[in-house]
């Protein structure tokens, strides 16, 4: 006979036998057994204590977009459950995997309306890979292996496991843990049809304007090695999307930049003008598409997922690859013939050269040392500032698309941002998720003053477990992505978009956090070492302007190469020897 | 004819645990869809459910959604049919007076000629049974209309396909290789 322990054990048992060593979480009344288990495992298991249920899941996801490891989220039932609803819908979007264990009330008590019960699986159905309820001790062992299976195979995803408190509580046989590696409904990683890969090489091997757009999905298979030896055998430029950012490094010769929105030009204008497209891990958000009836008409459409549901979802496609990406890139390798686009390339060339003189050069400097830094003269310096292969984490709005644009990334998992659900205040408990994870890179984390305020108790989070993140407010006093489209959309109109901002300096001091803040362009460079050079935690408070704009911008519902370039509404156009 | 608002039949099989018509009826909710009728139960093979739901619809809708489903974690594989593709039924049931049946003597007729059976009588009520496509317990409805229908339900659609054996059998059998592959 073996022992008998209570399911809170088995718990955590289960956790430690899946290689868990840092949870992030809030404790509560339905999850009180698990806390007191936790209390004996402390020297195998790190809890983070954030200051909210959203920090700490938005930490967890942090935690495990920059390490690729699952992140895991122990909270309580009722309201603790609800608030780390926007996570779970954040990481359902962005392929986060997660293991989220909320408390429940006693399963006698399910449906009785309960003292803090909630219809967790009923809830988050919508917005997780699998949800789950544990209502028997005997039950947590084969749930909890199987969530773990679940949530980071395949496409990875957040799972959430409803924990009764009584499951908790009860005794059980603690038997060897087991590993889930096969359930019956689920096919993880398809095989690669051989044709699939014949068909798809023949297309490379027969384009005269290929272009490869890399995604997420690069980063999650591990691809980054397979697509740079790809893209240079067949010699074919690559662009980014915003999640699939550092799947090359920003000075490789063939990368040529972010595509969407607000990304660089030559991809965004030269995919209306490429033959043959492959998508390697990314969805065709309409964020990277514009108008889809516009999109790509010269092209033949490759798609490599998966996700077979991704396929024909937004773009109709010419050839699919279903299956890991890395798998179909090292499949296809071999298989593509050695070629020179050196015409095509240039192309790349003459329209970064326009995007260069008309945008990039004063989003990225300025003459007048007295006025407010531009956002994107920050992110570029911080980069430059920060070390070997600085993380960069973001917030949602201008500050996101700038330090996107202009961070360096020199290695893969190297940006950290909410691009599927765009969640303010997602960035500082990203942050300190992301810290943790990685503590020997910096890790940058840029916000507005508005999704800063969003989440700003995580300063408590920072302080007490002393995690050094450099953090940098973009501050002018706007909520400043809305207040652009105002400007250019709603003639000016600034409807409360305006706001009256508490002294952040004051705030970090109160938490014993390192600051600085910076009003003129000639302080920058000096605050911005400064701050890398601080071994802890720092604030760095930056003034901007808040009639600056994000530019490129193709606005909603354009075709992706109609671009506007500045505040004047000029629309780019190819120089005539572009063509 | 399939167009904008062809009638699909959609066949889930899954396994059956707490939950799944949530799951499915969600992915038609998000997208403005509305389940037209649905039936479930076991299937030939044990431990599996099959879940038959109607909706109109248009194909290219109707594809994605069925790739959508299949990616839930407990199903093990959907599928697509138009009428023609399948065999199916509805059961329908209606409840007139009896005085009407005993008076009417045309009633009588009606049910013969509808293939109609009577499942029970009682002094006050008799309680018709149709099976068959809609528009068959549809125009017995029609003219039962005219004799007072004090209930009437129709269930939703089952359905079988004209192929010899469960399609997600060939689902299964690769997965048992799978499995087995894993674990060698």
């Amino acid at each position: 006979m073996s022992e008998k322990i209570s399911g809170a054990e088995i718990l955590i048992r289960g956790l430690i036998a899946e290689g868990v060593d840092r949870v992030f979480g809030y404790p509560g009344g339905a999850i009180i057994p698990v806390y007191d288990k936790l209390y004996d495992y402390t020297d195998s298991i790190t809890h983070v204590l954030t200051r909210h249920e959203q920090g700490a899941i938005h930490a967890a996801q942090g935690y495990a977009r920059v390490s690729g490891r699952t992140g895991v989220v122990i909270v309580t039932s009722g309201p603790a459950a609800t608030n780390v609803i926007t996570g779970l819908s954040d990481a359902m979007m962005d392929s986060t995997p997660l293991v989220v264990i909320t408390g429940q009330v006693f399963s006698s008590l399910l449906g009785s309306d309960a003292f803090q019960e909630t219809d967790v699986v009923g809830i988050t159905q919508p917005i997780t890979k699998w949800a789950y309820q544990i209502r028997r001790a005997e039950d947590i062992e084969e749930a909890l292996a199987k969530a773990f299976h679940i949530a980071n195979t395949g496409r990875p995803g957040p799972v959430v496991l409803d924990f009764a408190k009584n499951a908790q509580n009860d005794l059980t046989e603690w038997r060897p843990y087991h590993k889930c590696n096969f359930i019956r409904s689920y096919i993880p990683s398809p095989d690669i049809h051989e044709a699939d890969l014949r068909r798809v090489a023949d297309l490379i091997n027969a384009a005269k304007r290929p272009m490869i757009l890399s995604g997420h999905g690069v980063m999650i298979s591990g691809a980054e090695e397979a697509l740079r030896q790809l893209a240079e055998k067949a010699n074919i430029p690559v662009a980014s999307t915003l999640l699939g950012l550092s799947t090359m490094p920003s000075g490789h010769p063939l990368y040529k930049g972010m595509l969407g929105m607000h990304g660089n030009i030559d991809p965004n204008f030269n995919t209306n003008r490429a033959d043959l497209i492959v998508a390697i891990g990314m969805r065709f958000d309409d964020r990277v598409t514009g108008e889809t009836s516009g999109y790509a008409p010269q092209a033949k459409i490759v798609h490599i997922d998966i996700d077979a549901s991704e396929f024909d979802k937004n773009i109709r496609t010419d050839a699919t690859i279903h299956g890991d990406a890395r798998k179909a890139l090292e499949g296809l390798l071999p298989m593509v013939r050695e070629a020179e686009h050196s015409a095509w390339l240039d192309s790349f060339d003459i329209a970064n050269g326009v995007e260069q003189k008309e945008v990039i050069a004063d989003a990225i400097g300025g003459s007048d040392p007295m006025a407010p830094p531009h956002m994107g003269e920050v992110a570029l310096k911080v980069s430059l500032a920060a070390g070997a292969d600085p993380v960069l984490v973001t917030d949602v709005g201008q500050n996101q698309m700038l330090s996107a644009r202009y961070f360096r990334y020199s290695a893969p998992r190297s940006i950290i941002t909410s691009g599927g659900l765009g969640t303010m205040g997602f960035g500082l408990p990203a942050a300190i998720g992301a810290k943790m994870a990685a503590p020997h890179r910096n890790v940058c984390y840029f916000a507005g003053d508005g999704g800063f305020q969003m989440t700003m108790q995580e300063l408590g989070t920072i302080m007490q477990y002393g995690t050094a993140v450099k953090m940098i407010v973009l501050n002018n006093d706007y909520l400043g992505n809305v207040r652009q489209w105002q400007a250019m959309f709603y003639s000016n109109r600034f409807s409360q978009t305006p706001m009256i901002n508490p002294d952040f300096n004051t705030i970090a001091n109160a938490y014993g956090i390192a600051n600085e803040s910076v009003q003129h362009r000639c302080d920058l460079d000096g605050a911005i070492r400064r701050m890398i050079e601080h071994p802890g935690a720092f604030l760095l408070n930056v003034r901007i302007d808040e009639r600056d704009m994000v530019f490129p911008m193709t606005p909603n519902g354009a075709a992706v190469d109609h671009i506007i370039i500045n505040e004047e509404n000029d629309i780019f156009s190819m120089p005539e020897n572009g063509k | 004819m399939e167009n904008n608002n062809t009638l699909f039949t959609i066949a889930v099989f899954a396994e059956n645990h707490v939950g799944l018509l949530n799951q499915l009826s969600i992915i038609f909710t998000r997208r403005c869809l509305n389940i037209e009728s649905v039936s479930a139960s076991q299937c030939s093979i044990p431990g599996v459910h099959k879940t038959t739901m109607t909706c109109y619809s248009d194909r290219a809708t109707m594809e994605k959604v069925i790739k959508i489903i299949e990616k839930r974690i407990d199903v093990l594989k959907a599928f697509l049919y138009t009428d023609d593709e399948i065999v199916y039924q509805e059961v329908a049931l209606y409840k007139v007076p009896t005085a009407r049946l005993l008076d009417e003597e045309n009633l009588e007729e009606i049910i013969r000629r509808h293939n109609a059976r009577i499942l029970e009588i009682s002094r006050d009520n008799t309680i018709i049974e149709k099976t068959g496509h809609f528009d068959e317990t549809q125009a017995l409805f029609e003219e039962l209309k005219h004799y007072d229908i004090r209930q009437f339900v129709r269930s939703g659609r089952v359905a079988i396909t004209k192929s010899p054996q469960e399609l997600v059998d060939k689902f299964l059998a690769e997965q048992e290789d799978r499995r087995r592959r894993i674990e060698n």
